[in-house]
């Protein structure tokens, strides 16, 4: 009932393109926003900012880059987390070299360091694929990682081998650093990742997202309809390495404030191609119903026996957790495959046709 | 990487139309040899096809005529010969390229993207036609958009031609392999080639479904002005439909000319039925 598309006509092709075709859709979405962008920052508590809501959005956008690569052109990345990293780092060399440039535009250039060397190792894709792929990829996370580690020069010679985060101002408020509050934070990653949320929308809806799902079905169709191959899984590897870096330099920058090369080993690859896997890959949606599972859920498992005045011990809760969390991956990944983006687009079939069954 | 030339042929629009006056030489196979190690696949075949026929390629199987597609296609580079089209000789080239010069193809088993829906499977059809770059698609508001407009347009009216608009929307996945088949005729539409290559449109379809598609390879070729060039092996299709047929053997050209003079030649009833030794 609350769910009926009938009496909504499309008279042209443009309105049949809105983003939101369906009037129900677009209020939820502006419900969501409302509580985004006006709920929870009002009533979010210092902890929740830091422990749920900054690295939900980080991470979701990092799922994202992911995403664009793995679930819509089909090249698999074990990358991602060294990607991050030299979004991170090249932000960092930024920030010190330029100390007046504005953190905006940082991070913006430093998705560029990332996309170059994403292209660079995805050359090899038009060669390889699949799991051999994905092993190339693999080279990037090590090779990527060890040079973090040796390069001193983009520490900048710091004796700890890790990057600090300097105070950093923008428009007379401190948006990073030990002094910043963590509303201003919230609130730049927000707007970082709704703009960059919205242009991967546009960008796969149109043009080169089928391109790049016609890559992923079948490349040799793809060819035959006059697909240049090379050019679709470059221009993948590109854009998905620019979100990438772009999230690492919030991740580093907006929320840790401190990194050592390690942070961006394989476990972070991982943790983010778990994100992309639950949340369905070829969705964008996914991206961030996957992080508020995997990133959010601990958070919140921790709070529940507290909420009701249960002692638990602190190493057995986190075994619990880590179990919790284990056997609902298994139990989405058993029930859809397609991941938590395809659960919700089954309950809002059934809600269309609802009370009917079909 | 497309030269030049091609691309403005197709920002004006005018690929179907080549140029070439109907009954022209559009495509001219010469000599052609292919072979994989020590398997001649293809051994010295010449043949053409003149604008605006149906050209049928039939043989035994394994007689070559998927890699005769393959090569003019660009998916194959043969060893020997080459290949005029629209007038350019070419040796070979990538396949994306053969699309920008107007070839257009369907496959033997069904290639279509199937985690996407009918519409978004033809209009991926359009890609070499869309111009419009990524900085634009970001914003879609705007060029993309009416650009977007402008190919659904014609798109729509290729779903139409081919009666597919009650699954518009469903993941070809889904579909029935007839009409599975009919989605990639449309794809190929789509891409307003000058020759189209159609590898056994008919394979595994019921009598309905080959009348239908019949009937689409008809009207494409009356009403578009569309050259056809068909591998299929139900005769009675390939006689009815085809203006010529070029009859193949072991990679060999054993006949070549209008239905009647084949259906009658000794050397194509041999390779058919066997002969006694």
């Amino acid at each position: 009932m609350l769910y009926r598309i009938t009496g909504q006509f499309k008279t042209n092709y443009r309105s049949d393109y809105a983003l939101f075709p369906v009037r129900q859709d677009m209020f939820l979405l502006a419900v969501i926003l409302f509580f985004a962008w006006v709920v929870f920052p009002l009533m979010a508590s210092e902890f929740a900012f830091q422990t749920l809501l900054i690295p939900v959005l980080i991470y979701a956008l990092a799922a994202l880059g992911l995403n664009i690569l793995t679930g819509y052109a089909g090249q698999l990345s074990l990358g991602t987390g060294a990607f991050m990293g030299v979004g991170a780092y090249a932000c960092y060399k930024l920030v010190t070299i330029f100390p007046d440039l504005n953190l905006m535009l940082a991070i913006g250039f430093s998705g560029l360091f990332s996309a170059a060397i994403g292209l660079a190792f995805g050359l090899p894709s038009l060669r390889i694929k699949g799991f051999y792929l994905a092993i190339a990829t693999l080279a990037a996370q090590f090779f990527l990682v060890w040079l973090f580690e040796k390069w001193s020069w983009l520490y900048n010679y710091n004796a700890s081998g890790a990057i600090q985060v300097p105070t950093i101002d923008m428009f007379g408020i401190t948006v990073a650093g030990p002094t910043a509050s963590s509303m201003v934070q919230y609130y730049f990653v927000l707007f970082i990742v709704s703009v960059i949320t919205l242009l991967a929308i546009n960008i796969t809806r149109g043009r080169i997202g089928r391109m790049w799902k016609a890559v992923r079905d079948m490349d040799i169709a793809a060819e035959l309809v006059g697909i240049n191959l090379l050019r679709a899984k470059l221009i993948a590897f590109g854009v998905s390495s620019y979100i990438v870096g772009v999230s690492g330099a919030l991740f580093v920058f907006l929320w840790r404030g401190a990194a050592e090369p390690n942070l961006f080993d394989i476990p972070l690859s991982f943790r983010i191609l778990f994100i992309a896997i639950i949340g369905g890959l070829g969705s964008i949606l996914g991206n961030f119903l996957g992080a508020i599972l995997i990133i959010a859920l601990p958070v919140i498992l921790n709070i529940i026996p507290e909420a009701f005045g249960v002692e638990v011990d602190s190493s057995l809760l986190e075994h619990i957790n880590i179990m919790i969390i284990g056997a609902l991956i298994i139990a989405v990944l058993i029930i859809e495959p397609h991941g938590l983006a395809r659960i919700w687009a089954v309950i809002r079939e059934k809600l269309i046709i609802w009370p009917f069954p079909h | 990487m497309n030269q030049p030339s091609i691309q403005s042929g197709i920002q004006a629009g005018v690929r179907a139309d080549d140029g070439i006056e109907k009954g022209g030489l559009l495509l001219q196979v010469d000599n052609i040899s292919l072979s994989f190690g020590g398997v001649k696949a293809i051994s010295n075949i010449s043949f053409d096809v003149k604008k605006g026929e149906i050209r049928a390629i039939i043989g035994p199987n394994g007689a070559g005529k998927t890699s005769m597609l393959n090569v003019i296609n660009g998916f194959y580079h043969p060893q020997e010969g080459k290949i005029t089209f629209r007038g350019k000789e070419r040796i070979s080239m990538r396949p994306h390229e053969a699309v920008g010069q107007g070839i257009a193809r369907t496959f033997q088993n069904v290639a279509l993207f199937k985690g996407m829906s009918t519409l978004d499977n033809i209009m991926t059809g359009r890609s070499e036609l869309m111009k419009k770059n990524m900085f634009w698609q970001m914003l879609w508001h705007g060029p993309a958009l009416s650009e977007e407009v402008e190919h659904r347009t014609r798109v729509e009216d290729i779903i139409d031609f081919l009666e597919i608009q009650h699954i518009r929307r469903t993941p070809v996945g889904n579909l029935p392999y007839g009409l599975q088949k009919r989605v990639e005729l449309g794809r190929a539409l789509a891409m307003e080639p000058s020759l189209l290559l159609l590898d056994e449109p008919m394979a595994g379809m019921n009598l309905e479904e080959k009348e239908d598609m019949s009937r689409f390879i008809i009207e494409v070729n009356q009403q578009f002005g569309t050259t056809i060039a068909l591998i299929e092996h139900d005769m009675g299709v390939v006689m009815d439909l085809s203006d010529r047929i070029v009859v193949l053997d072991y990679g060999k050209k054993i006949a070549d000319g209008a239905p009647e003079e084949v259906r009658n030649n000794q050397d194509v009833i041999d390779a058919y039925l066997g002969v006694p030794h």
